[in-house]
């Protein structure tokens, strides 16, 4: 006779197991590591939170510490590896396979430890897709969450960065699978309940907050005149022309550029309510003038950023707040939200070949992929129509009859020609290739493909990829836009020019702007404290970002 | 330190009166470039001081498509390179063009 | 374009001395087509710049004849070499030839390692030109609140000069925050702490403790004020609220003599025996009778300039 409910009868053992190191649900953070060695298996499929931004610290420390000859081989699933610990557990052996999305601070190290074997390489997802896997395939068996507080029945409040942990909950604790918490304080009240304490089974008290990475604080004191230029060809060669109201952008210098200068530039060209309405976005300081200005209607945010918190809450109109006031975010809508219900994604990337592919990944360094290439995909399943949408369509497709035509979200990858330490963006072969040749990969490790891209900004002007009507013409218009780096000057001039004819390539003078007039006195604010100040103090940046 | 040195035909001289101009400074990812006026009114002189050693071609690059596209005839230009990327040169030395053709003070 | 002020910190050396000056007045002397570049950097392979990294000149502000100069802070951290410190010196030897004020826009980390030896002597020979120019009856007015702050050889310097200009972005010291770091420990001073590094050596603190005379908002234009104002004072000690305006570089120039220095060693003592065993600002500026002194950082310029007006330690007369 067939046993059904192993995995609960499982999940039991575990928690009888891990009772004798606790009070009720609250461990006793002296007995940590003998804790999670009693509750964990063998092989054991393990999420450990591990966001982009929040890191359960506390329990990833304690995870590393185990004796690897009582727990090993574990198998990790988790969106983010940041912490050294996420790394130290593969080479002391306590675990051995790793399915995650982004590894940002550990791109060096993850690079060495894939290249030596010391980490079985499940793949490397898109959050969303990650996300869609918890419900299938990676089911974690044990979740290690971070969360801001707890009260004595195991309700947790995950606050502004509330980023992954419902969707990690959701998969974990309704699959039969152990959920412990790690909070900064136990309270007896919570400001809101953001996870339900029958969904949470052991909950351990750190005494301090859990580690928060700022990520996506731009300082504008480092904004230089081609990113500005690069910034008004975006918003007068594609923001106006294809009236794109709902967007995402990419974490990145060009990006906040654009968000610096819409309430300048783009007030000067008359857009005010008629771009950059509805966003999905990171709370970016860089977007505070736009805000007050009155551009923004909503955002939905992913996670939060150190230092936004008071302004979040004081602005709810704007974000999406809980009935404590402060900032609810939700990664997994957010990728949704992107997916769908954007017209455009616009970010920055390391690498674009002559097909238009693009990749951050290079010969020693695994980032990962985070969330673009889902932010960064057309979206086949979509059905409501927008003007942007069935424009670009119709720009890809001319030849289809209207009503079957379906549109397509502008994917549009933003930079200058040449990148940090003078590296040419346009390469002949990506480095991700090069990658997969090496770990013997089924796919190189693409950001966004080359059929989801639509356009490409550099200093240079804009290639519009939609009008493109074969491999050559694509060719072309990318060198066309690359600048003097090699790619560039092996550039065929004459179809070049026959290109910019047909607008496939459109040059800074030819949308009206002079390259000579892109300077920091555009800027909506020209230094953090100047955000600050917009902010009307409500903004508090971290330490590292302050000069007074 | 490599010096290189261009001297160009330039097209279109440039215009105004001012014996020189400066932009830009000695910065990492920046450079400076001085202007003077030279001999020939359809030649345009370049020298350029650079620590980045071996990028002739891309200087060829940079310093071509400059006076083809400006005002560079019967300069004389001076530049000290603090490992700029292209784009910011050709930046600054549409700049210093400008500059040396602003009326005087 | 943008309605934002403009920035005295975001500046270069040549707009700061524009913003100063009636306009079309400057004339640069040892310019940059002179090529009086550095003999020593091209042996670290490290590139040069045709000033040298200082600009100086002559001009005029409201129609007074003055001497100015303007470090470039962007380039090698605004440091002093062989080149950059002779054109100050030269500069200040001038100002005393001439009885012409001299307006000094600091912007310095100290002496460039590349040329540590002359260097260390220019600083020298500039605070022997600021002190005889200072007893002829000369002022010597120091502006400071660029990128690189005023450190090393360009804080001792700043020390010698009648009147100090800083704004929040300013910071004075001789030595940096992460030697200190180095040499004491992080426990004792963690250079990454910023709001550390400017409660101690930022300009904020420095006009409240006596470092600086007037503070200014990161604003060009105020600067520009507040240098007129310290043209008009006298060159000497005495009590400047009661002094009536005088028109720019006139009046009575009695200059810098024995008294003023014993008056400034009094003050130096006095305020370290009043405040040696502070162990935070925090701590000083309650001594001073500041009620909400974790509020100074993020308070607003003209709010910080009442408070400090009422609060500050002066070196007034001493200076």
């Amino acid at each position: 006779m067939r046993q059904w409910n192993t995995r609960k009868q499982m999940r039991e053992e575990r928690i009888a197991a891990g009772r004798g190191f606790a009070t009720g649900k609250l461990v006793d953070p002296e007995t940590l590591v003998d804790f999670l060695e009693a509750v964990l298996r063998p092989g054991d499929r393990v999420c450990l939170e591990g966001d982009n931004q929040k890191q359960a610290d506390v329990l990833a420390r304690g995870l590393a510490a185990m004796d690897p000859d009582r727990i090993h081989d574990l198998h990790m699933v988790q969106s983010g590896v940041v912490l050294p610990e996420h790394l130290d557990v593969f080479d002391s052996g306590i675990a051995k396979r790793l399915d995650f999305s982004y590894s940002g601070p550990q791109s060096a190290r993850i690079a060495r430890m894939l290249f030596g074997g010391k980490i079985e390489l499940g793949a490397i997802h898109t959050y969303l897709e990650l996300f869609a896997r918890y419900f299938v395939d990676l089911t974690p068996q044990v979740a290690l969450i971070a969360a801001v507080s707890a009260d004595r029945h195991g309700n947790l409040y995950t606050g502004p960065n509330t980023e992954d942990t419902p969707t990690v909950v959701e998969a974990t604790s309704f699959g039969s699978g152990l959920v412990i918490a790690q909070v900064g304080e136990i309270v007896d009240t919570l400001p809101r309940v953001d996870i339900p304490g029958d969904q949470v089974h052991f909950v351990l008290d750190a005494g301090k907050p859990f580690y928060v990475e700022p990520l996506f604080t731009r300082d504008p004191a480092a904004m230089t005149e081609t990113q500005i230029l690069t910034a008004m060809l975006a918003i007068k060669g594609l923001y106006q022309p294809y009236g794109v109201r709902r967007l995402n952008h990419g974490i990145g210098f060009n990006t906040a550029a654009i968000e610096l200068l819409l309430p300048t530039y783009g007030e000067k060209l008359g857009l005010k309510g008629k771009i950059c309405t509805h966003w999905a976005l990171n709370p970016h300081p860089t977007l505070i003038p736009a805000i007050e200005a009155g551009w923004v209607e909503q955002v939905h945010c992913f996670g939060s950023e150190v230092g936004m918190e008071d302004y979040l809450a004081a602005r709810p109109d704007i974000f999406f707040t809980g009935p404590d006031g402060s900032l609810r975010s939700n990664r997994a809508f957010s990728q949704t939200a992107g997916l769908y219900a954007c017209d455009m994604f616009i970010g920055s990337t390391l690498q674009i070949d002559l097909a238009g592919h693009s990749s951050t990944i290079t010969a020693n360094r695994i980032a990962g992929f985070g969330g673009a290439p889902n932010m960064g995909s057309d979206a086949r399943g979509r059905r409501h129509p927008s003007a942007p949408w069935l424009q670009a369509g119709a720009e890809a497709d001319p030849d289809t009859a209207a009503p079957l035509r379906r549109g397509r979200k502008l994917v549009v990858q933003i930079g200058e020609t040449f990148g940090e330490g003078n590296a040419p963006l346009f390469v002949e072969k990506l480095g991700a290739l090069e990658l997969a040749e090496k770990l013997d990969l089924d796919l190189a490790p693409i950001m966004v493909y080359a059929d989801d891209t639509t356009h490409i900004v550099t200093e240079e002007g804009i290639a519009n990829l939609l009008l493109c009507r074969n491999a050559d013409e694509r060719e072309q218009a990318i060198r066309g836009v690359a600048g003097f780096t090699e790619i560039g000057r092996g550039r065929d001039r004459a179809m070049v020019e026959r290109l910019r004819e047909r607008k496939i390539i459109q040059r800074p003078e030819d949308l009206g702007i002079d390259p000579l007039d892109a300077n920091r006195n555009m800027l909506a604010a020209r230094s953090i404290k100047d955000l600050m100040l917009a902010s009307g103090g409500l903004y508090r940046p971290p330490s590292r970002f302050r000069n007074w | 330190m490599e010096i290189l040195h261009f001297d160009i035909a330039a097209p279109v001289p440039a215009g105004g009166t001012r014996a020189m101009a400066l932009v830009g400074v000695v910065a990492s990812g920046n450079l400076e470039v001085l202007v003077e006026r030279g001999d020939a009114a359809d030649r345009c002189a370049i020298e350029i001081s650079t620590a980045a050693h071996g990028f002739r071609d891309l200087w060829d690059a940079v310093v071509a498509d400059f006076v083809g596209r400006r005002a560079a005839g019967g300069l004389r230009i001076a530049i000290n390179d603090g490992g700029a990327r292209p784009d910011t040169v050709s930046l600054r030395l549409a700049q210093a063009v400008r500059m040396i053709e602003e009326p005087e003070a | 374009m943008s309605n934002l002020h403009q920035s005295w910190y975001e500046a270069g050396a040549r707009e700061r001395i524009a913003a100063l000056v009636d306009t079309g007045s400057f004339t640069e002397y040892v310019g940059p087509e002179r090529r009086e570049t550095s003999p020593h950097l091209g042996i670290f392979d490290l590139p040069a710049q045709f000033d040298d990294g200082i600009v100086v000149g002559a001009a005029t502000v409201d129609s007074t004849p003055i001497l100015i100069a303007a470090q470039e802070g962007r380039f090698m951290g605004g440091a002093f070499g062989e080149v950059h410190g002779a054109k100050l010196t030269g500069l200040l030897r001038a100002a005393k030839a001439l009885n012409r004020d001299v307006v000094i826009a600091f912007d310095t980390g100290g002496v460039r390692l590349q040329e540590a030896n002359a260097g260390e002597i220019a600083i020298a020979e500039i605070m022997r030109a600021v002190t005889e120019a200072r007893i002829a009856g000369v002022r010597v007015v120091g502006l400071i609140g660029g990128r690189a702050g005023c450190y090393g050889g360009g804080g001792l310097i700043a020390g010698c000069c009648s009147t100090l200009i800083i704004s929040e972005q300013g910071r004075i010291s001789v030595t940096g925050p992460e030697v200190i770091e180095t040499n004491k420990g992080v426990e004792e001073f963690d250079s990454r702490d910023r709001a550390l590094v400017w409660r101690t050596m930022g300009g904020k603190h420095r006009t409240l403790i006596g470092g600086a005379d007037l503070f200014v908002d990161d604003d060009a234009a105020a600067f520009r004020e507040a240098m007129l104002a310290a043209l008009v004072r006298p060159a000497k000690a005495g009590s400047v609220r009661n002094a009536a305006p005088l028109p720019v570089g006139k009046g009575e120039r009695p200059g810098l003599d024995l008294a003023t220095l014993a008056a400034e060693q009094d003050r130096l003592e006095r305020r370290i025996a009043r405040f040696g065993d502070a162990a935070d600002a925090n701590d000083i500026w309650r001594m001073l009778g500041i009620d909400n002194a974790q509020a100074i950082p993020d308070m607003p310029s003209a709010a910080f300039a009442t408070l400090a007006a009422q609060y500050r330690e002066s070196a007034d007369d001493a200076r």
